[in-house]
């Protein structure tokens, strides 16, 4: 195809068949269940935008079809006998959609993009582990002081605080992708739009109408474009999900990320197999106003943990899309053994007999009931989720009450430490590894919203930080959670979240994964 | 009458400037924030943020400098979509919305008057009482019920239509909101026209027009309907700015890209400056509907003056 | 069209438009239903032996049905749940009569205990030991089965929806009636004085209009509850606060136009009070359009209030209205339908009621009409 960028990226439909004409183009119609916040990989913070960024755009390390980690722009790397320091060897002809070579120029610029303060990045902090990343993004440093340089056009070298084992994996994350330095000088604030934004993705943007869809096209400048079997996806924002189901059925859609889990059964019977479920790296909790009386005591806390039957809650209100959670790191990182509470294999009405002999010993009964109010943003899985909760508790005298706040005014108030007793939230992971959830606990971060306050705690998460191998530092994180989860319930686990996507049978190559990735280059539609 | 279409224009630039300053405080006394979401930010990173949208300056300062920039046309980039300005969501969404409510508007205003009149005509009759059930019906069966019926009939089961989405804007995409926009408005104009017309028809110079032997035809037109319509203009008003700046309802169960659904969205997501340019836009369209309403009386009842 | 009032010529405006009233079949048989649809949901959860809160983990989302619950097919299922959840194994179960037999087994000794996960059940009752190997690794047990009634099916958390929509008429019919009538009250009063006030006041206060139809609502909202925390009578606040702006534009414009009727202007000449004339001339006059307007406010009321209870204002689970109810059928639509048709069914036919006592009211309130 001799098509220019510029008009291929106009995202002239009919021009585009003219060029093509001879064969039909593959389109895959993504359905996505919001739009993305931003296309600027630095500025996105949502699955949403993961989803498309990660067809635009290639970071150091890629995801295959299974998340499995492969080399992407770095056609491969070296690490420091301390592993602290390493070196990328750029991918040679692995171009921008433009034409240009990708340079280390460009991921030494993005990188001090992404914790310039100036930039106001949602993600910055995951720079965390690069010297001085953690300073420039309070303004303590400058950009330019960011342990990143260019050895060479193509070797790109990062400085790291301490050994990271999970620094290759953060590298599919799309806070760490390269945007282009020229392109992004020269557009400014308007570099993300259709016809502007170039990438060095398998597709390039051609249409952005918010709220409608977004169509990327195949990039011919790709690298590996030869293996990418599908021309053009529509990523179109489905926040009505029994539209979006009634759509996939008139085939107007080929896959949605979201499903209705109410109607799970209904919608296996219709579409068979083409429901997907399995497990993902989240965790669904709730919080117990730690520094507030009667919660700062943790018989009591685990009375009510113990309480929750939580097996009913999988498999009633959710339809077993999520999984029983007695630990707030999930299963599934690997070298990680979680840290269970400790009536995790017990059976449930033995939970309650224990919960119902706390309760006495503290003096509740029926003259003296329990009282306990549920916050929680409106959903209605969440409400469901509540509802049950609620009437779980009851048989045990404890009274609950619910209340229920849009998503903005709930978070709100917890992060302004507001009153509450026990609040909803939740958390998923950003790359595999046990910390991204552990550091929720520690006394100092944002979204400690129950107050947890243990110096024992900070300790092993400091520890573990400063851990010179892989296993110890585990070994501290687990410790960690059994110290602050499992023994002080800082959180209370419920369950552990689940993928439940619907692809359609047409749509190949589409494989189950924890982290749900599924970039476009890798399907094939028939 | 011009002196007097003239006063309520200038009126209106009071009037916007109070809509402004209370959504203004109204939204940002409101708890929760922009950066207010399950995955929680740092304190460093949110104050970034809030710094690199201008949120760290006191609020009286925030106000005048927002103030500023809507006098000069800008309303800013979305907080929640930052890769567009209000300004080009509302010129990429304002002309769908348009066309979807103005084809409801008449929609509803001309089946829905004319089978009110009619049904005043015949009182009682059989085709009376159809027309109420109708109405009742379309006035009690939430859009959020109708939307989706109709998906399933001739989205799935006929056919005829696709289920969702705008494509290039076809007759086929736009038949099912345009239905399910106008049915409840049809159902109230019809009611507030049967009703308005049987008393219409029941004054003094109705009954002596008729009395006269003038034609029914003549009656209806030049007398009775006159008067007949002032309650349904009064209702028209609210309802045209309410139909032409769209429905959360149907454009996201349509899944259509209109700009109805920033009404809700943008104040759940406290998106303040699309908050601000959504008060604007129906701010508009209310007081041009309503002054465009008070001329009409003047129409219809010559007895109505301005000074 | 009735000709009692001709006939009576003595009588007052009010009691001849009583008397028309009670005339009106449609409006009778209509205030009879209503009344009869309050009693239904006031004494209506008492009878159907379901507690609105009730979660039958058992039942979730199971079709409406006049014959009993547990079928023949569920009971093996319910079983193994109910087996599983003990976490020991099932070796065989068979149904004598109305009584389940159960054998179970497991590595570990049982302890008998294990029958009150049977009892936990929502299909069965009165679980008892049966017999136990000696070395405490086998055992049977048996329950009866318990029948249980859901006339109109459940919904997604397993409850009875029958007696959550006679809980949900309460709340609807509250709101719907006093949430209407604010709105009404305010309305009317606003409108007219603004309509027969005319000049500047009517200029002000209509501009007073435009700025509350501007306003963002849902900061409205959530400032209401921040304020003053979850509150019914908040609730008519809310929604009175917003729907009585189209009442007033309505009964401005009528009143607009009444002031100039010859019959006004001439009690005004003749010396009549300003409120003389409002009650005589104006009021009556009004009723037309207020009282139509009045029957299509009502559903907007109740569906507004689910929006408003989506937002944290409305009614708080596990109470519900038909609002609530309704909008969460929606989403089932095709898939569990019962869960909007019997919420619909009652919603709507309230509404028709009321309309054709609204209509009843108007033909019976018109002066024009004598």
């Amino acid at each position: 195809m001799n098509v220019s960028f510029k008009a291929w990226a106009i995202g002239s439909t009919m021009l585009m068949m003219s060029a093509t004409g001879a064969f039909a183009e593959v389109v895959f119609n993504r359905g996505n269940s919001a739009d993305p916040e931003s296309l600027d990989p630095h500025k996105t913070s949502t699955v949403y935008e993961a989803n498309i960024v990660r067809d635009l755009f290639m970071g150091l390390m890629v995801h295959n079809a299974k998340a499995e980690l492969q080399p992407g722009a770095a056609e491969s790397y070296t690490v420091s006998p301390d592993g602290k320091v390493y070196t990328f060897k750029l991918r040679a002809g692995a171009n921008w959609s433009d034409g240009s070579p990708v340079t280390a120029n460009d991921f030494v610029f993005s990188w001090q993009r992404v914790t310039d303060p100036a930039t106001a990045s949602e993600y910055a902090y995951l720079m965390a582990p690069v010297v001085n990343a953690e300073d420039v993004t309070a303004g303590k440093k400058k950009p330019a002081e960011l342990g990143v340089k260019a050895i060479d056009d193509m070797t790109f070298e990062v400085m790291l605080n301490a050994p990271t084992p999970y620094f290759l994996e953060m590298l599919t994350h799309q806070t760490t992708f390269p945007v282009s330095k020229a392109n992004v000088e020269a557009k400014a604030a308007d570099f993300t739009k259709a016809g502007n934004l170039v990438s060095n993705g398998a597709y390039v943007l051609a249409e952005f109408v918010p709220n409608d869809h977004i169509k990327i096209v195949k990039n011919d400048k790709f690298y590996d474009a030869a293996n990418v079997k599908i021309d053009i996806v529509n990523y179109i924002p489905t926040e009505d999900r029994s539209t979006a189901m009634k759509r996939l059925e008139a085939g107007e859609l080929d896959s949605n990320d979201d499903i209705p889990t109410e109607q799970l059964a209904e919608l296996k019977a219709k579409f068979g197999d083409q429901v997907r479920l399995g497990p993902l790296l989240g965790t669904y909790y709730y919080a117990f106003k730690l520094d507030k009386a009667p919660w700062d005591n943790v018989k009591l806390r685990h009375a009510i943990s113990m309480a929750i039957d939580r097996d009913l809650l999988a498999e009633k209100v959710w339809t077993n899309t999520m999984i029983p959670a007695y630990s707030f790191v999930p299963p599934g990182i690997g070298g990680y053994e979680t840290s269970l509470t400790e009536y995790a294999e017990t059976s449930q009405l033995d939970r309650e007999d224990a919960a119902k002999k706390i309760l006495t010993e503290l003096g509740y009964g029926p003259d003296k009931p329990l009282k306990m109010e549920i916050r929680y943003n409106t959903s209605e899985n969440h409400k469901l989720t509540a509802v049950a909760i609620q009437e779980q508790l009851k048989p045990l005298g404890i009274e609950v009450s619910l209340l229920n706040t849009d998503t903005k005014t709930h978070y709100g108030h917890l992060e302004q430490k507001g009153d509450f007793d026990i609040a909803r939230a939740g958390w998923s992971a950003d790359y595999k590894d046990p910390a991204n959830f552990l550091d929720l606990c520690k006394s100092t971060a944002g979204t400690n919203y129950g107050s947890y306050n243990s110096k024992e705690y900070d300790d092993l998460m400091a520890a573990a930080a400063a851990a010179s191998s892989p296993d110890e530092r585990m070994k501290k994180l687990s410790d960690a959670e059994a110290i602050g989860v499992a023994r002080d319930l800082c959180v209370v686990p419920l369950l552990h979240y689940g993928f439940h996507t619907i692809v359609s049978s047409k749509i190949k190559g589409w494989e189950d994964n924890v982290m749900d990735v599924h970039p476009s280059r890798f399907l094939s539609k028939e | 009458m011009l002196r007097y279409v003239l006063r309520r224009l200038l009126t209106a630039i009071p009037t916007l400037f109070v809509i402004v300053t209370i959504s203004f405080f109204l939204m940002r006394v409101a708890p929760g924030g922009p950066f207010n979401q399950e995955k929680g930010l740092n304190p460093v990173i949110k104050a970034n943020l809030e710094r690199a949208f201008g949120l760290d300056l006191p609020l009286w300062k925030q106000y005048f400098v927002y103030l500023g920039n809507l006098l000069r046309g800008d309303f800013g980039p979305s907080y929640n979509l930052p890769d567009f300005t209000v300004a080009e969501l509302f010129a990429a969404g304002l002309p769908i919305s348009l066309q979807l409510g103005t084809a409801a508007l008449v929609l509803s205003l001309v089946i829905g008057c004319a089978m009110g009149i009619y049904a005043a005509l015949r009182q009682n009759s059989w085709i009376d009482y159809l027309v109420t059930a109708v109405a009742t019906a379309g006035s009690t069966i939430p859009t959020f019920v109708i939307a989706p019926v109709y998906q399933i009939i001739f989205g799935l089961l006929l056919r005829w239509a696709p289920v969702g989405g705008w494509g290039d804007g076809t007759f086929a995409n736009k038949i099912g909101p345009v239905i399910t926009l106008a049915l409840p408005f049809l159902a109230i104009f019809a009611r507030l026209m049967r009703g308005s017309m049987i008393e219409a028809l029941h004054t003094h110079h109705i009954r002596t027009a008729r009395a006269l032997g003038l034609s029914d035809y003549s009656i209806i037109v030049r007398h009775a309907l006159r008067g007949a319509l002032l309650p349904v203009v009064s209702y028209a008003g609210p309802a045209a700015a309410a139909l032409l700046t769209g429905s959360i309802i149907v454009e996201s169960i349509f899944q259509i890209p209109g700009v109805g659904r920033y009404f809700v969205d943008a104040a759940l997501n406290r998106d303040y400056t699309l908050v601000m340019g959504t008060v604007v836009v129906i701010a508009i369209f209310t007081i041009a509907f309503n002054l465009i309403v008070d001329l009409l009386y003047a129409v219809l009842d010559p007895r109505v003056r301005y000074e | 069209m009735s000709d009692v009032a001709s006939v009576s010529p003595g009588r007052s405006l009010w009691a001849d438009a009583w008397a028309r009233l009670k005339a009106n079949r449609a409006a009778t048989f209509s205030a009879l239903y209503l009344v009869l649809m309050t009693v239904v949901c006031l004494i209506g959860p008492l009878l159907t032996s379901h507690a609105f809160t009730t979660i039958y983990p058992d039942y979730v989302r199971t079709p409406p049905s006049l014959a009993p619950y547990p079928r023949a097919d569920t009971i093996e299922k319910s079983l193994r749940d109910a087996v599983k959840r003990a976490r020991i194994e099932i070796s065989g179960w068979r149904q004598e009569g109305a009584r389940v037999f159960v054998a179970v087994s497991s590595a570990k000794p049982i302890d008998e205990r294990v029958v009150r996960y049977l009892d936990r059940s929502d299909t069965f009752e009165d679980a008892k030991v049966e017999e136990k190997s000696a070395d405490g690794l086998k055992l049977t047990m048996s329950g009866r089965v318990e029948h249980k009634y859901f006339y109109f099916g459940t919904d997604n958390s397993g409850r009875d929806l029958l007696t959550r929509t006679l809980i949900a008429g309460r709340v609807s019919l509250a709101i719907g009636l006093l949430a209407g009538f604010v709105a009404v009250a305010i309305g009317v009063v606003y409108g007219a004085t603004s309509g027969l006030m005319g000049g500047k006041t009517d200029e002000v206060m209509m501009r007073i209009v435009d700025i509350l139809y501007s306003l963002p609502f849902i900061f409205f909202v959530i400032m209401l509850v921040v304020f003053f925390g979850r509150n019914f009578v908040l609730m008519f606040l809310a929604v009175g606060a917003v729907l009585w702006l189209d009442m007033a534009r309505i009964v401005r414009g009528q009143a607009l136009s009444l002031r100039r009727q010859e019959y006004v202007q001439a009690a005004e000449a003749l010396g009549v009070r300003q409120s003389g004339i409002l009650i005589r001339h104006i009021i009556p006059n009004l009723l037309g359009p207020v009282v139509i307007y009045m029957t299509l406010l009502v559903p907007q009321v109740i569906i507004l209030e689910s929006f408003l209870s989506f937002l944290g204002l409305g009614v708080q689970e596990p109470m519900a209205s038909w609002g609530v109810l309704i909008s969460a059928g929606a989403k089932n639509i095709g898939t569990a339908d019962w869960l909007l048709v019997f919420p619909s069914i009652f919603l709507t036919s309230t509404l028709f009621a009321l309309n054709f006592i609204g209509d009843g009211l108007r033909d019976a309130l018109d002066p024009k009409d004598r």
